[in-house]
């Protein structure tokens, strides 16, 4: 039986000589673009990371619908910028218009993101909390949270993308190790790291950090102590949604054609396996988690010698990762993390 | 509480917007000689127009045909779902056959009816199914798709309903031992090689990396074209569909220092990925197939799509004033890809109905000894249902639009 089934089996594949090889001296070559890359795509899914990890930590509650948070912000951006007349071609304006364009387009962004964020909450999870429905149904609600606002995204504005918007002309800044930094890169980068810094000295120091932190670590207790339950969990989600928003501006500077109705969905995926990684419900961990996703799928598919290796490699590795720490790298509690 | 987020919040941006004035101020060059991107762009000027043979067959006729009044011809593909506008473009082409057809010969009214796939290969049995039990329906141009025409080869060949694709390319199609299967322009073993000739010859290009994606039509096509570049092939890469950061990807390409790009898959990735080529100072030529030649192409690759061209086996109608005219006329657009097709393909049922073959068998025979001229090309098939003599067109990008720049290939 067995040998008949393998002999049914087709040829390893059409080229078969490419199965799996390592091309070493290709990685050492592309090295430092493929790390400078990975940073920056790894700071996005930081960004959307930290609205996983927020709601995990505060509710336990794997919010499957925050990739569609984060697309409508990425919509937010499309029509802001559309109404301001940006367009495929780079924009022909001054350094200052600019910036006060995109800086527009960020807060229109942040708000389509954190208002998602909040209708979301007030109307798919709130309702379950009251009945104390099983964890099982709030997982089922957030799936089909996702799937309708990505349907009714797609009824309203049809199957293809929606056409290319160019904020600038991104252009090679300075070069190192025989590799050029783009300016677009950079701003990226720096100015997720910032927001991740923000946030975490947010939820460390302030009073709301403060009630986020109990909430995550008792809420009965938490409530007990004069913490307004309701209150933190909506403002966590609004925190999500806002670092999101943020996300979707960076991500359409990237990718100029990436906003359409599934656009959100396999980002939100690689967001969710970084918080994972790092440690769910861990903000340093989300961001480590997602800078390291980043990384490790850009190295992988060099070495192995193509893009189609990417998700195996990063996942690969995170499943690698949690045998070893199931907690993740940072481990996952939001309440006891010094965070 | 809240106020200090709003303060965070307006800080980080701030913080963006200080970092984007500083960098932007940065003179910085506009591509750099070291990396990639070799031989500054190709002019090759568009076509304005092109030869139709002079004796085609067209759908008047003689006028002098008679024929039953339930004589009907279809079109099965799609009329709706995501793809639907090359089913239009491909319908609009038949309409246009036929009323010139009927017009012309007053004892002679064909019907025409059309079927609606959505271009989808599990909702096209249906429809198929559906058109074969109509006795009257004698000829059928279509499906469209190679998907959706695998899926319901079989049905046609039960039927002895003789149908003819005017876009479906997967060569696999007419290794089926189909006797009703006939396709009206080249397949992809054709355009292979065809792009490959053109990106080293017309082109001039050097260094080609080949990208390919992970559907049928990405996988074959790309190893016919890679097979066709022999030494000037200097790397490959493999993408998934659905992917949108090609960054380690163009990393490779332009330290590989490649002057063309040849990606082989649909335009849904393919606008991105030139245009983060396009973003990292990639200054040299960027080359797809059919799947590619779209206008979404150039929406979503933006400014970037200037570098395109493009290989397809459909003939640019556009071209022939007198289609072009008449097309306009009909439909109030102009001719789209593969309408030319639709047309040709209408006329060669046409003229068999003309002839005097009025049942499916006898027009099925029609076309097997088909051997004349349409006003796109040659049709002749040989056995298995492929054309002798495909043409390979190319094309360009200019000023946004695709215009067509001649045969290629040849």
């Amino acid at each position: 039986m067995i040998p008949t089934l393998l002999t049914l089996l087709p040829a390893a594949s059409a080229d078969d000589s490419s199965w799996i090889t390592f091309d070493i001296p290709s990685l050492m070559q592309n090295f430092w673009s493929a790390t400078f890359d990975g940073l920056t795509f790894g700071s996005i899914y930081a960004l959307v990371a930290l609205g996983y990890t927020l709601v995990y930590g505060v509710l336990n509650l794997i919010n499957f619908a925050h990739s569609e948070v984060f697309i409508m912000g990425c919509y937010g951006v499309f029509f802001t910028l559309s109404f301001l007349g940006f367009g495929p071609s780079a924009p022909n304006l001054s350094v200052g218009s600019i910036i006060v364009n995109l800086l527009l387009a960020l807060v229109v962004a942040i708000c389509a993101s954190a208002l998602t964020a909040f209708l979301l909450e007030r109307l798919a999870y709130k309702p379950l909390r009251k009945r104390n429905a099983p964890r099982l149904v709030f997982l089922i609600t957030a799936i089909g949270a996702s799937f309708t606002i990505q349907y009714t995204i797609f009824l309203v504005r049809g199957p293809n993308p929606e056409p290319a918007l160019t904020m600038f002309k991104s252009r090679p800044i300075f070069e190192v190790f025989g590799t050029f930094i783009y300016d677009q890169q950079l701003i990226i980068v720096i100015a997720a790291v910032i927001m991740m810094v923000i946030t975490e000295r947010f939820i460390s120091k302030s009073r709301t950090g403060r009630g986020i932190r109990a909430v995550a670590q008792d809420p009965d207790t938490a409530t007990l102590m004069g913490v307004n339950k309701e209150k933190i969990i909506i403002t966590t989600f609004v925190i999500g949604g806002i670092l999101a928003g943020a996300a979707a501006l960076f991500y359409v500077m990237k990718i100029p054609s990436g906003v359409q109705y599934n656009g959100g969905f396999i980002l939100g995926i690689k967001a969710f396996a970084a918080a994972v990684l790092g440690g769910i419900g861990n903000v340093r961990g989300a961001l480590l988690g997602g800078l390291l996703l980043g990384l490790i799928g850009n190295y992988g598919q060099i070495l192995l010698g193509n893009s189609q290796w990417t998700d195996v490699v990063a996942f690969v590795v995170l499943v690698l990762v949690l045998l070893l720490r199931p907690e993740g790298i940072l481990g996952t509690s939001l309440g006891r993390s010094k965070a | 509480m809240y106020r200090k987020k709003v303060m965070t919040t307006l800080a980080a941006a701030a913080t963006l917007g200080m970092l984007m004035a500083g960098c932007a101020n940065q003179a910085a060059p506009e591509s750099s000689g070291s990396a990639g991107g070799g031989s500054s762009k190709v002019n090759i000027p568009a076509l304005t127009s092109i030869e139709t043979p002079k004796d085609a067959v067209l759908p008047a006729g003689d006028g002098k045909a008679t024929c039953p009044s339930t004589t009907t011809l279809a079109y099965i593909g799609a009329e709706t779902g995501a793809n639907a506008q090359l089913g239009i473009n491909i319908f609009n082409g038949i309409q246009l056959a036929i009323n010139q057809h009927n017009k012309s010969n007053a004892n002679c009214q064909v019907q025409f009816k059309k079927f609606d796939t959505e271009g989808d290969p599990n909702k096209a049995t249906g429809p198929v199914t559906q058109a074969t039990k109509e006795a009257n329906i004698i000829g059928v141009v279509g499906l469209p798709f190679s998907g959706e025409s695998k899926a319901t080869g079989n049905i046609f060949e039960q039927q002895k309903l003789v149908h003819i694709t005017p876009a479906a390319t997967n060569p696999t199609l007419t290794d089926n031992g189909w006797t009703t299967f006939f396709r009206g322009l080249g397949n992809d073993a054709v355009q292979g090689p065809a792009a490959a000739k053109f990106i080293t010859g017309k082109l001039g290009a050097k260094k080609v990396y080949l990208v390919q994606d992970d559907s049928d039509y990405g996988i074959g096509l790309g190893k016919t074209t890679s097979d066709g570049l022999g030494a000037a092939l200097i790397g490959t890469d493999k993408v998934t569909t659905g992917q949108k950061d090609f960054s380690a990807t163009i990393s490779k390409i332009m330290n590989a220092k490649a002057d063309a790009v040849f990606y082989s898959g649909y335009y849904a990735e393919g606008a991105p990925f030139d245009q983060q080529l396009v973003a990292k100072g990639y200054t040299g030529t960027f080359i797809g197939p059919d799947g590619l030649k779209d206008d979404q192409f150039i929406k979503q690759a933006g400014d970037a799509s200037a570098n395109a061209f493009f290989t397809c086996p459909c003939i640019p109608g556009e071209l022939i004033p007198t289609f072009e005219s008449a097309y306009k006329a009909l439909n109030n657009a102009e001719p789209g890809t593969y309408s030319i097709e639709g047309y040709d393909a209408a006329t060669v049922l046409l003229a068999g109905i003309d002839a005097g073959n009025q049942d499916r068998s006898k027009l099925l025979t029609w076309v097997k000894g088909y051997d004349k001229d349409g006003l796109s090309k040659h049709y002749k098939w040989n056995d298995k249902g492929e054309l002798q003599a495909p043409t390979v067109y190319g094309y360009k990008v200019e000023n946004g639009k695709i215009v067509p720049i001649g045969a290629i290939g040849e």
